[in-house]
């Protein structure tokens, strides 16, 4: 009865959809329709219209396949070292007595630090000079390493993405394994299925859930990637090579000032991340995309 | 659900490992993880104490002759010869932060509540179109963005970054309210309105209220994520004078990268207050990271 008279629910909805509409959903179509022109800078008000010029450029260009590359690398390690390490983590945390509260503020609490502030700190472990990785080396009687070169520069970001994320998807897997009825366990238990055996049969299948949310989360993450990247390594230094999606985008923008160039890199990166996430979503069938409704 | 009710719960029940050697193996890699983890925040803590060249010799012993002289750069000179300070840059992330922070939980819980209790013809429409917004990176939208910031003329303002700040936090948060009030019994809200309580009044004096628990959770989760956000700090404030935290440190780290001491206590007055929040409000951020998990 009470809501049966509609008329307040454009107080209630409008202001949110305005400030949507103007700054989220306007500017992805702005950024479509821009792509086609070339725009150099911001102040010029000379638009060009180009066609599909900017988009024959992007399959031309070297970065963006070194982005494309890089990104595609962070996904496998997202799955293998973040989702793996977490799962490992989990249910050992989920089958121990005491410690556990313990472990799992320690576990998660990278997440809250920011990506800059992390990096900062890994900064300074890498550093040639008195850098923390370079110190324990020489404790070990080992020459100092360059650890930000060319080969090994990508392995560098990556490094303290897996160990602030790591956290993350271990507190989701908790949460299933947590939800996992006590006496499946038991009747397991009576019927000899014990240790890793228990893990693999029982355990595994039912967080699988879980885990294809993971999955999901993982693989869209690695497409946001800007921080951490643009803190261990600006403008992709060394040469280029630590391009993520965020970073070229970042600097075709304000330092090339490429912006229509820029337009169709974001166009890019959201069919990207549509697909992928959609092909993901049919492969595993999982109901990750609206795993927030059940809280 | 609650996490660290059904953890405990769960922790009792459970039937010990029975195997020594399993619990051996499993708690030495919990605590090796749990120690590289703490170890490396502690390194950077320790050595903020110290001066650059010590740090170089030995990082590792544990500090014996503190010296403030890292945070008094910190606090002191980069404003002098820079003209900006981790003092001014707390207060700009506060104003931003904060301001943020209102925004998103007054409009995302206005409009959570339409969404949970109103069916309406485009619902179904408008629930995609949240839920897919969740999927494709902010930066892509940074070009139109930032023009249009210009157009208006709020760049380097506080606003500037407020305002695109919100509108990509809320569908988060009217993601996480709408689940959360659907949950809600609407008999209180029917008697209300039958005692004469208009819809308005029914949504702060009933729904209000009993919905403060996520809406802690949303506010605590926007602030942390506008506080820790560099790319649209970065890109639509670009005078020293206005960078907020993340933005400052970033500068720092590109110019003062070399003074190990420096980037030791710049590193820590960052982390730090975040790290306190964290130990004090554990739950509801836990809660809203889970539960928000697609934000990713």
């Amino acid at each position: 009865m009470l809501y049966r008279d509609k008329r307040p629910l454009i107080i209630f909805l409008a202001p949110a959809l305005l400030v949507m509409g103007i700054f989220l959903y306007y500017p992805f179509l702005q950024n479509f329709a821009d792509s086609f022109y070339e725009i150099n800078g911001f102040g010029a008000v000379t638009k060009t219209y180009v066609g599909i010029e900017n988009y024959r450029q992007l399959l031309k260009d070297k970065t963006i396949l070194q982005a494309l590359k890089n990104t595609c690398m962070m996904i496998v390690f997202t799955i293998v070292f973040e989702i793996g390490t977490a799962l490992v983590l989990a249910i050992m945390v989920d089958s121990i007595k005491t410690g556990a509260e313990f472990f799992r503020t320690v576990f998660f609490f990278p997440i809250v630090i920011s990506a800059t502030a992390i990096g900062l700190m890994f900064n300074l472990f890498y550093a040639y000079n008195g850098g923390l990785f370079n110190q324990i080396l020489e404790k070990l009687g080992l020459d100092p390493v360059l650890w930000l070169s060319d080969d090994k520069a990508i392995y560098m970001i990556a490094l303290p993405i897996v160990w602030q994320y790591v956290g993350f998807y271990f507190v989701i897997i908790l949460t299933g394994l947590n939800s996992i009825p006590e006496d499946i366990y038991e009747h397991a238990y009576m019927d000899g299925v014990r240790g890793l055996k228990r893990v693999w049969y029982i355990t595994l299948p039912l967080v699988w859930d879980v885990l294809k949310a993971c999955f999901v989360l993982g693989i869209t993450g690695s497409l946001k990637i800007f921080d951490m990247a643009w803190v261990i390594a600006p403008y992709g230094a060394p040469k280029g090579l630590t391009h993520f999606f965020g970073t070229y985008l970042y600097q075709t923008t304000f330092f090339s000032q490429t912006v229509g160039y820029s337009s169709a890199i974001a166009v890019l990166v959201v069919i990207l991340g549509l697909l992928i996430s959609y092909a993901v979503m049919k492969l595993i069938r999982s109901k990750a995309f609206f795993y927030s409704e059940d809280v | 659900m609650d996490i660290t009710e059904t953890a405990f719960e769960k922790q009792v029940s459970k039937s010990k490992l029975k195997n020594t050697l399993s619990m051996v193996l499993v708690y030495s890699v919990l605590v090796l993880w749990a120690f590289i983890s703490i170890y490396m925040l502690f390194w950077v803590v320790n050595n903020s104490f110290r001066e650059r060249s010590e740090i170089l010799n030995d990082s590792f012993s544990l500090v014996t002759n503190p010296t403030a002289e890292n945070y008094r750069t910190a606090f002191g000179r980069l404003s002098r010869e820079e003209n900006m300070s981790i003092g001014r840059a707390y207060l700009n992330s506060l104003i931003i932060s904060g301001s943020t922070v209102i925004c998103v939980t007054i409009l995302g819980g206005l409009a959570a509540y339409a969404m949970a209790r109103y069916s309406f013809r485009f619902k179904k429409v408008l629930n995609f179109i949240f839920a897919g917004s969740l999927l494709f990176p902010a930066y892509t939208l940074i070009v139109p963005v930032f023009r249009m910031i210009q157009e208006i003329g709020l760049v380097n303002n506080p606003i500037g970054v407020i305002i695109p700040q919100t509108a990509v936090n809320l569908a988060f948060a009217i993601i996480i309210l709408m689940g959360f009030i659907k949950n809600l019994p609407t008999e209180i809200e029917e008697a209300a309105y039958l005692e004469g309580c208009g819809v308005f009044s029914v949504f702060f004096r009933i729904v209000l209220p009993v919905t403060k628990p996520a809406f802690a959770t949303v506010g605590i989760f926007t602030f942390l994520w506008s506080y820790n956000d560099l790319f649209l700090q970065m890109s639509i404030l670009r005078k020293r004078v206005s960078y907020p935290v993340s933005a400052l440190l970033n500068e720092i780290s590109s110019q003062f990268g070399t003074d190990f001491g420096l980037m030791c206590s710049a590193t820590t007055i960052v982390v730090i207050p975040v790290l306190i929040v964290y130990l004090i409000l554990q739950k509801n951020i836990m809660k809203g990271l889970t539960a928000g998990a697609i934000k990713g």
